[in-house]
Formats: structure tokens, sequence, C-alpha cells
């Protein structure tokens, strides 16, 4: 039996911690922050690890309220608990991913002067998406989801001084409230009509959506379920980035490396998965809503991953490797394989955030240095990261026997056994994603670690122009997006917090006028990274078996017959050993070992030739680079859009109709029927009497012909 | 057509006319004789239609003295005709034109409607003997109507305080009796007693026995 | 025999007529009292033929009080008018214009 406290703990410990270290900062300095913030989520994460040990042992699930904030018609507003073995993993996987990013905050932040409020921030974070994660209804669903919204809006522009920085959160925002709509639709449509919104009361009145349509434009009914499942898939869009919403995703990398890692790879992002999958019993009603699903996952998965080739930015690559592969995630879901996209989910966490920290060591390595570019050779300079960062892109190539073999194999073959409308050119899209994911990834590790110390070069080329070198390099690249923000152009992309922390704390020690030095990072940043590489390395072998083809998920998810996809996978499955030599049948794996080779060949072998290639193809590369024009279209469409809008409200609607029609109008409206008015009252006595006798007959003629 | 009916008419007839006369006299003098022929016209219609006492009221009242009264203001104000004249017939059409609306409406109501004045008229009761509409309507006016008729009186001094008050002036510089003043005068505000001593010595021896004061 | 119907568009009449007075004579308050007399006198035809119909001396009683009502304020007009040519010189209604807004 779980009790209540322990899961009131689970979630309180963090927010308790969050506020020690937001409201006290001050006072308990910067030990005394990390240290409780520290311990807060080790608190939540030892529970998780107990609760989620409970639950294996059998220990029933726990779905119970424990406060009513309100009653109103029949609706109960309730703060609650649902403990199943899904609620589990993801507050374990949450709260351990949180636990590592908080160690490595130490080091990574430790000239910062917000070094506190990033702890809190962080912390708050890990109380929100717990929030998130273990409700039993779609308000505290709602409340968690628009709460690691405002964190993470709030930790991409943690550097609010830059400009880049504060459009980047100001995007995220945005974006997301576009994805928020439909998600509050989609929860107002399940109130409508089942009268709760209660997970269990609403899954048990789901026939009762289901037999409704609605009809949105005149003339076209809708299945109601169709409806409310895409308009909550489009929440699911906006905070888990898929296509066209994720364009806040690439330009949240302005927050710092941890959060990069923590919000934006490993937890957050992953809420529109793990709120699809929880609504399982509603997406299989509607067999549109999957189709679409499927279709904009592998829309993301393919063609948000072929952005990732022409980035030099170090984070920027691995967020585009991030919306690929929550779009296979979103594939996953899209063909009812709901295990397989939680699998992935998880493991995916791990070596995302891997990857993640290791790019913010080889960022802490390189004194601030974001451009692939002038990296090279670091092999030698930072082993640990590199091994660490070998095993996570080998996880995220999908290495048979790694983590990320598992699930995205799994994953493939049961896109590969759907037949929903949609599925081949999903199973197209994710197959060929297989080698696009080897590329890039692996050109990132080639041009990071291996190949010539090209870092010297730059320094030595620019050892008087620093600031003038970012410009002009970005320029070239052209990678950078064209916003509005031209004079924080040369800032943009690169994590060079530094400046302005090594000179608020007085030990500008890092040399950006001399050669850079580049060193392996401290303990605190290296222990995660360790701690991350393990489970990335080894828990899809050990976790597969029941989550996938076991009965884990039993009574959490909900499966259709005709859907089953990962029944069709689990037919031949024996093991996680033959899973691997199965593997070997499939062209899949070969695609990854081709694409590690092309990398290797471009990036090692003939490092001149990728400029070549961009030169032979400068229109495909220009699409690429310039992120298939999203950026420039929303900018053109909706911002200047609802500038424009704005500014005709404001001539029309406010200065035409509020101000000159009702105001001034009004005011001259008085002013010439008073003007009218006042003749009326002339003064003169007959006048009076006129108008009584007149008045005097009207009122006899009423009268009478009545 | 009885003798009465023709009477009715034709004093009907004589009285539209004086009030048209009324209204379009050009001297307000002529008006107000016009006026008071009307006054005579309705009391005798009155009289037909067995309103004795009323018609006696009219006379005495409106011809006597109301419309004195008319005769009196109109000859003691200087009026200038030809001012009040002007543009005489700028509103007639607008008048014309709410006269006929008033007619129309009015007989509208009487002939259309009817407001039940078809029903059989009540059979005329048979005055009996001694029966004097003047009685009968004093004793209404002093038994159900006493209240309305005293407040009648009451107004009736109202008016007459009102006019008083309205039109009494003090002239500047004229010479009038103070009766309050003169009412409360006190002796010692006239004459004064002043105590003095003799001015004439008696001759001494004279008058023996006499007290000097 | 006299009808009521006839009596009624009698005072009908009368009053139309001092209805188009009060127009006509716009400018001469003397004429506009005389016309309101007129207008009382029409009504007062009115409740004498139907207290004759009815043969309830009610409405001879209100023709009473309408009477004194009318003289009362015929004697206060009057004593008006008196106040305002005393200040005026003047009786013109036209110049009578201090009431403008």
């Amino acid at each position: 039996m779980i009790s209540q406290s322990v899961l009131l703990t689970i979630v309180l410990a963090p927010l308790v911690a969050c506020l020690l270290a937001g409201i006290g900062g001050k006072v308990i300095g910067r030990v005394g922050a990390h240290t409780v913030t520290i311990a807060g989520v080790a608190i939540s994460f030892g529970l998780s690890a107990y609760v989620l040990k409970l639950l294996l042992d059998g220990a029933p699930v726990v779905n119970e309220t424990v406060y009513t904030w309100l009653v109103s018609d029949n609706i109960r507003m309730e703060v609650g608990f649902l403990i199943d073995n899904l609620s589990a993993m993801m507050m374990t996987v949450v709260t351990f991913v949180s636990l590592c990013v908080h160690v490595y905050t130490i080091g990574y932040m430790k000239d910062d002067p917000g070094y506190q409020r990033f702890f809190s921030y962080i912390s708050l974070f890990t109380f929100s998406m717990l929030m998130l994660v273990m409700s039993n209804n779609f308000l505290q669903l709602f409340f968690g989801w628009e709460a690691v919204g405002v964190v993470s809006y709030l930790l991409i522009g943690f550097w609010y001084t830059r400009p880049s920085a504060i459009f980047a959160n100001l995007k995220a925002f945005l974006v997301n409230r576009v994805g928020d709509f439909g998600f509050v639709l989609g929860i107002a449509g399940i109130a409508y009509y089942t009268g709760s919104i209660d997970y269990a009361t609403v899954f048990a009145a789901r026939d009762a959506i289901a037999a409704n349509t609605m009809e949105i434009f005149p003339g076209v009914e809708w299945q109601a379920i169709t409806v409310v499942c895409i308009c909550l898939f489009i929440g699911a869009m906006g905070k888990s980035a898929q296509v066209p919403l994720h364009v806040w995703l690439p330009d949240s990398m302005e927050g710092p490396t941890p959060i990069s890692a923590l919000i934006h790879a490993a937890t957050m992002v992953t809420a529109g998965i793990f709120m699809v999958a929880r609504m399982s019993p509603l997406f299989e009603m509607s067999e549109a809503a999957l189709s679409t699903v499927l279709v904009i996952g592998a829309t993301t998965a393919f063609f948000m991953g072929l952005l990732g080739l022409v980035n030099n930015d170090i984070k920027r690559v691995v967020a585009y490797s991030t919306l690929s592969q929550l779009g296979y995630m979103t594939v996953a879901l899209g063909v009812s394989a709901y295990a397989g996209a939680l699998f992935h989910l998880m493991t995916h966490a791990f070596f995302k955030a891997l990857l993640f920290l290791a790019a913010g060591s080889v960022i802490i390595g390189m004194h601030h240095e974001q451009d692939m570019r002038k990296m090279g050779g670091l092999k030698k300079y930072m082993p640990i990261t590199y091994w660490t960062s070998a095993i996570g892109t080998l996880a995220l190539i999908g290495f048979p026997g790694t983590s990320g073999f598992f699930s995205k194999d799994a994953l493939i073959e049961a896109v590969h056994a759907a037949h929903i409308p949609g599925a081949s050119y999903a199973f197209w899209c994710v197959t060929l994603g297989v080698f696009i994911t080897a590329f890039y990834s692996f050109r990132l590790v080639f041009m990071t670690f291996h190949g010539p110390e090209r870092f010297r070069e730059v320094a030595h080329d620019a050892h008087s122009a620093h600031e003038s070198t970012h410009v002009k390099t970005d320029k070239d690249a052209g990678h950078e997006p064209d916003v509005s923000h031209g004079d924080a152009h040369g800032h943009h992309a690169h994590d060079d917090h530094g400046h302005a922390t090594a000179h608020a704390t007085g030990h500008d020690d890092h040399g950006h006028h001399g050669p850079v030095e580049p060193h392996e990072s401290p303990w605190v940043v290296t222990l995660p990274l360790i701690l991350l590489a393990i489970p990335s390395l080894f828990i899809g072998a050990f976790t597969i078996g029941p989550m996938l083809f076991g009965d884990y998920f039993n009574g959490v998810l909900y499966v259709e017959e005709a859907h089953d996809t990962l029944g069709h996978v689990g037919e031949s499955w024996h093991g996680p050993l033959q899973f691997i030599v199965h593997a070997f049948q499939a062209p899949t794996i070969y695609l990854a070992f081709a694409g590690w080779a092309a990398a290797w060949f471009l990036y090692i072998k003939r490092p001149d030739l990728p400029g070549v290639i961009a030169a032979k193809f400068s229109a495909l590369y220009q699409l690429f680079a310039k992120k298939y024009f999203f950026d420039e279209i929303y900018q053109a469409v909706f911002a200047r859009g609802s500038v424009g809008l704005g500014s005709a409200l404001w001539r029309v609607g406010d200065v035409a109709l509020i101000d000159g029609a009702a105001v001034n109008g009004s005011a001259r409206v008085v002013g010439w029927l008073s003007g009218v008015m006042r003749r009326l009252q002339s003064g003169y006595l007959y006048h009076y009497a006129f108008a009584m006798i007149i008045g005097l007959s009207v009122l006899l003629a009423w009268y009478v012909l009545r | 057509m009885s003798i009465t009916e023709i009477l009715f008419y034709a004093f009907s007839g004589v009285l539209l006319v004086s009030a048209v006369g009324v209204i379009t006299a050009r001297n307000p003098v002529h008006a107000a004789l016009f006026l008071v022929f009307s006054f005579i016209n309705s009391a005798v219609l009155w009289l037909l239609l067995e309103a004795e006492f009323l018609a006696i009221v009219l006379v005495l009242v409106y011809v006597g003295a109301v419309m004195v009264l008319f005769l009196f203001v109109v000859m003691m104000l200087d009026i200038n005709i030809a001012q009040v004249r002007e543009g005489f017939t700028r509103y007639a059409p607008l008048g014309i034109l709410i006269a006929l609306i008033v007619v129309a409406e009015i007989g509208s109501v009487v002939y259309v409607k009817s407001l039940g004045t078809e029903v059989t008229p009540v059979a005329q009761v048979a005055v009996e003997e001694g029966y004097s509409n003047t009685g009968a309507l004093g004793e209404l006016l002093y038994t159900k109507y006493l209240y309305p008729f005293e407040l009648a009186a009451v107004i009736l001094l109202l008016a007459i305080v009102a006019a008083i008050v309205l039109t009494m002036r003090q002239r500047v510089g004229l010479k009038q009796q103070d009766v309050a003043a003169q009412v409360s005068v006190r002796a010692k505000d006239r004459i004064r007693v002043v105590k003095m001593a003799p001015v004439i010595e008696p001759p001494a021896g004279s008058e023996q026995g006499e007290k000097q004061p | 025999m006299i009808s009521l119907n006839f009596v009624l568009m009698l005072g009908g009449i009368l009053f139309a007529l001092s209805v188009a007075g009060i127009f006509l004579n716009r400018k001469n308050v003397i004429l506009l009292l005389m016309c309101i007399e007129l207008m009382l006198l029409a009504v007062n035809f009115n409740f004498i033929a139907f207290a004759r119909q009815l043969g309830d001396l009610g409405g001879q009683v209100f023709v009473f009080f309408i009477l004194t009502v009318a003289a009362a304020e015929s004697a206060i007009g009057l004593a008006i008018l008196v106040v305002l040519f005393r200040e005026r010189k003047s009786i013109n209604v036209e110049q009578l214009d201090t009431m403008k807004g």
C-alpha cells in the first residue's frame, strides 16, 4: 500500500526546496541553495523509486483525491494522485534526471550570479512535472502543463539581459500558447461530453463522447472524439514540439545547458507524449486522430532530423535530434504503440540528457564556445566527456545492445506492422530517419572530439577581434535565425554567460583573447554524465521485455485489438539477445551504420567535402539552414500579421470606432442632439403651449384610434 | 322640430360665429366683447339644457365680473395692436390643421365610438311640482360636495390675495399713513417732561397760604 | 329634443376654435387668456350635456367648480399680465423668452 504522505512528500519536497532557495536564497547562500534543492530532489527520487518498487511488488494502483478545490456544476475540481506503473516510471525518470542535472548545475553554473535563482527554478520545474505526471484529473494535468511551461519560459530567459534569450522565451511561450489553446479546448470538450474531468470517469464514459458528432463548420459533421483527440494532440504538439509548433525548441537553447538537458530534452517536452499515452483509451476510439498523430510525428522525425545535418552549434544539433526523437515517439503513439513511445521516452530521457550534459561539459571545457567548427580533437583533453557522449550517441543512433537500440527498433517494427492511413509514409520517414540520426550524431562527435584542434586556429585568427569573428562565421554559415534582434546577433547562439559572470565575479581566467586550452570538467559535471551513461547503455535490455511485451503497462494503456502493432511485434519476441540478432535482418541497423560511415567519411576522411556539397546543393542547404523558413513564415504571417491586425484594430477599432465613433461620436451626437433640443426650448411661451396642444391631440388620436 | 330645438340650433350657430369673432378680432376690446356675447349665448343654451342656476352664474360671474375685468385690463394697458397682430397668419395653417384634427377626433369619439351615447336616453323625468334647479344644486353642494365647495372658496380667496399681492406696488416718495407706528407710539416718544426752577419771583406777601412748588 | 351628440359636437367645435385661437393670437396674452376661457366653456358644455342625459346633478356641480377655478385663474392671470406690462411696457409674447435654455 502506498501511503498518501509518501506521495505528498515526493511532490512537495522539491517545492519546499524551491521556495527555500528562491525566497531565502540570499540567506542560505550558494551552498545552502544547492544543498536544499538537491536534498529535495533526492528525497523525491528516493521515494519515487520506492513507490515504483512497491508497484512492481504488486501494490494496488493509487487513485485518490487529496484535496477538493471546488465543485461547480457537478464538475469536481480536485488535486489527486493516480499512481500506476506509467506515472511511477515517469516520476522515477523525472526525478532521476532532475537529480543528475541538479548536481551537474553546481559545476556548470558556478560563476553565475543567478545561482540560487537557477536552483529554485529547476526545483520548481521538478515539482510542476511531478504534478503533471501524478495527476488523476485534467485540471491538475493542465496545472502541471502550464507550470512547466512557465518554468520553461523563465529558464529560457534565464539570462534575461540578452535580447536573444528574451526573444526565445517569448517565442516559446507564445508557440506553447497556441498548443495550450487546443489543449484547453480538448479538455473543455471532454468536460462537456462526459461531465467530468477525472481520468477514470472520463475513460469510463468515453463511449458517450464517441456517440456524439459535432458540427464545427456548417454542414460538416465531425466525430466528437476525433475533434477532442486532435485538440488534445494540438496541446501535445505545442509541448512536445511537433511540426508546425516546433519552432520554439531550437531557440530554447538560449537557456543554460542543464535546462536544455532537463526540460527541453529529457522531461518537459515529453509531457505531450506522456499525455497522449495517458489518453490512450480516448485516442484508440478515433483512427483519424491516430493518423494525424502519426503523420505529424513522422514529418517531425524525418524533416527535423535533416536540419541537424547543417547546424554548427553543438547544442542546436542536439536540439534537432531531440525534435526528431520526439517525432519518433509521436509516430509510436500514432500506431498505437503507446508502450513503445513511453519506452523510447524513458531511454531517450537518459541518453538525451546525457548528450546535452556532455555538450554542456564540452562548452565548459571550451570556455563557453558552442560552434563545433571551432572544436575538434577534444578526445584527449576530455576523456570522460568523450566516452559518455559516445555512449549517448550510440544509444541515440540505436547501436545494437544500447537502450536506444531497443526502443527505436521496437518502435520502427511497430510502425512497420501498422496499417492505419499514413503508416507507410511514417515507416519511410522513421527508417530514413535512422540514417540521418546516425549521420548528424557522428558528425557532432567527429567535429567535436576528433580531427584537428581547430580551436587553436580560430583563436589565432581572431585573437584581436573575437567578437567580430563570431559575427562573421555565424553569418557565413547562415544558420542564425534571422530574427529581428540584429544587435545581439553575434552573441545569439553562444552560451557565453561567461562574459557576464566572469566580469561579475572578477576572475576572468578564461582567456578569451588567447588560445583556448580545453580541460576536463570537474567531478560534479562528470558524475552525472557517468550516472546517466549507465542507464543509457543498459536500461533498454532490462526493461524492454516487461515494458513492451510484458504486462508492465497492463491496465494503464489501452489498445484496440485492430491497432495492436506491438502485439504483432511481440509475436517474434524471444528475449533481448534474439531481438538484437533479429535486428540484423532489418535494413534499419545497416542504415545506422551507413550514417556513421558517411559521417566518418565526410568529417574525418575528407573534411573538405561538406563545404563542396553545401556549395553544390546550395538551394537545399539554404532550405535546411533556414529551417524550412518556418521562422520566416511565422515572422511574416503571424508576427507581422498580428502586428498588422493589432495596428488595424488600433486604427479602426480603437481610434476610429471606440475613440472616434463611441467616445467622441457619442459626445458629438449628444452635442448635435442638444443643439436640436435647444432650439425646441425657444423660451417662447406659445411654443410650449403649441407643444402641449399638439401632444394632446396626438395622445387623443392614439386613444381614439387604438 | 320643436321650438326648443330651433332655438338651440340658432343660438349654437350664433355661439360659434361669436367664438370665431373672438379669435379673429383685430381689436382686443372687440374680442372681449365677442367673448361676452359667446358667454351670453352659452347661458341661453344652458338654460335650454335645464341648467338654470349655472346659466345665471355664467351671466353674473363671467359676463358681469370676469369679462369686465378683462375689458378693464385691455383698456387700461396700452397695447400696440399692430405689433401683436404681426405674423397673425403665420401659424394659421398649423392652427387650423390642429383644430380640424381635434374636431375629427372628437367627432370620431362621438359618432364612431359613440361612447354609449346611442343608448336610449333616459326617459325625461317629469319635473315634479316645485322642483328647483338651484335648490337641488344647493342641496348637493352643501351636503355631498361640501369639502370641495369649501376648497373652492379657499381658492377664490387665494386668487383675491394673489391678485392683490401681484398688482400692489410701492411708489417711491409716496407719503403714507403708518398705522402700526401710530398705534405703537408712546407718550415719552413725543413729549419730554423737564423739571426746572421757577423763573418768576412771586410778589412777596401777596398770596399767602399758597405753597410754592 | 336636442341630441346629446349635437351638444358634444358643439363643445368639440368650440374647443377646436379656441385651439385655433391660441395658434392665431400667439402673441397676445390677453387673447390667449380669453381662448382659455372659451376652452373651459366648451368643456362645461360636455358636463352639462351629460348631466342632463344621465339625470345627475354632479355634472353641474363640476361646472360650478370649473367656473370658480376659471374665475380665479383669470383673476390671477390678469394680475400677472398687469405686472408684466408694468415691467416690460408690452404684452408681446415674442419678447418673453427669458425661459430660453
